[in-house]
């Protein structure tokens, strides 16, 4: 493989997310469209860094209620009870499933709390200007990227406890309103990574080499 | 005006050509190491098999019951469809949405798209509107979770077999079993390929 010139967008090409096509850039378009698949394409994904602050923002101001709020809330012969996610993490534990335990602590607590903060370090290196190592930030990146579905592991416990949990001799459950905040973290902190534009890593580096400046 | 033969990078932008690779082959960028397309044969036919059997377990895991709870005489039990609508129920649409999107009809969709797509490449007939499935099959991907919902399945179980005798339904194996097969058919499908195919097709 050749390397022609550094990237697409100095070139003046657009990358198509849809289907792959490069397509030559119409100086001063303000929307160009894909002509082969129709999607709308950008030299860099609209307003990657603002968009991606505005979702990590809100996940961060909804994450609180998500585990404060009780997510689950059991009522039996014996009264109520509410349960906040941690709460069900040392249930299991105290139960004797402690892999289950750390299963879920680690999807529900610590996975979303690691995305943000991984986004907030990737969103201050980009728009510092960083330079240093991009490889392992595109890498971590692509961790970020694979492992943001599995906090979603608890909405569907809850799910499932829910639909057959409606025993009224014994119990029911119903779901919290810690589950909508939860929810909305997860989709939030989904939709931050998917705006986040790893290209911008690799733009600073151009720009520090002297080069003329990609366009965002 | 579209440009051929140059490709550039998802992940990092940079301008590469395009160059035929030995069978077995993966191209990954120069620059970040992202890959970029691989060639392995037989990779169309592959993945179509692993799709048009998923989408046979998807039919069965929906049809029929999940897991069941035996409370006394009492056996109560659920598809997922009436576990999204248990959840509706109690007022709790937004999370019921999200379910629905992220076990039905996301996999549904991403499954379908590869169906659609490579069905008519086997017979050498490009697909009508082929760039916007594709791109279609690629907004929904982040957004199909069914391995997840298999984890969270056996959560609740462990949870609840405390309490009373849990009952396992043919659709937890149909979705397992469509867990692995959904995700050998997107392991085997190559995009890029199917281009090429296209480009020599009728």
């Amino acid at each position: 493989m050749s390397t022609v010139q550094p990237s697409a967008a100095r070139s003046g090409l657009l990358l198509c997310d849809g289907c792959d096509l490069l397509s030559r850039a119409v100086p001063g378009a303000p929307r160009q469209e894909c002509p082969r698949c129709g999607a709308s394409i950008h030299f860099r994904k609209p307003n990657s860094i603002a968009r991606t602050w505005a979702y990590l923002i809100a996940a961060v101001i909804l994450y609180i209620p998500a585990n404060v709020l009780p997510v689950m809330e059991t009522g039996s012969l014996f009264g109520a009870q509410r349960d906040t996610i941690l709460s069900g993490v040392v249930y299991l534990w105290n139960s004797g499933s402690w892999e289950l335990a750390v299963v879920v602590f680690i999807a529900s607590i610590v996975v979303p709390l690691a995305k943000i903060i991984a986004l907030v370090f990737l969103l201050l290196s980009v728009q510092l200007g960083a330079t240093w190592q991009p490889r392992q930030r595109t890498r971590l990146y692509r961790v970020i990227e694979l492992v943001g579905r599995w906090s979603m592991l608890d909405i569907y416990v809850i799910t499932i406890l829910v639909a057959l949990v409606q025993i009224k001799a014994l119990a029911t459950i119903t779901a919290g309103p810690g589950t909508v905040a939860f929810g909305a973290v997860v989709v939030l902190t989904i939709l931050a990574a998917m705006s986040f534009d790893p290209r911008l890593i690799w733009d600073r580096l151009e720009n520090a080499h002297g080069a003329t400046a990609a366009r965002e | 005006m579209p440009t051929r033969a140059l490709i550039a990078c998802h992940e990092c932008d940079l301008l590469q050509r395009e160059t035929p690779l030995p069978p077995g082959g993966s191209a990954r960028c120069q620059r970040c190491g992202a890959q970029l397309y691989r060639y392995r044969r037989g990779s169309l036919d592959r993945s179509l098999a692993f799709t048009l059997a998923a989408l046979v377990l998807f039919a069965l895991a929906n049809t029929f019951p999940i897991v069941g709870l035996a409370v006394g005489g009492d056996l109560v039990q659920t598809t997922l469809l009436g576990a999204v609508a248990a959840l509706y129920a109690q007022g709790m649409w937004l999370v019921a949405g999200l379910v629905l999107l992220t076990t039905i009809v996301t996999p549904f969709t991403e499954l379908a798209a590869m169906a659609y797509l490579q069905l008519p490449l086997k017979f050498n007939r490009v697909p009508r509107a082929m760039p916007q499935v594709l791109r279609t099959l690629n907004l929904v991907r982040e957004w199909s979770m069914v391995e997840v919902f298999m984890l969270g399945v056996l959560v609740a179980l462990v949870k609840l077999a405390r309490i009373a005798d849990v009952v396992p339904g043919i659709a937890l194996w149909s979705f397992g079993a469509l867990m692995l097969l959904t995700a050998a058919a997107k392991a085997a499908f190559e995009p890029h390929q199917l281009w090429l195919r296209a480009g020599g097709a009728r």
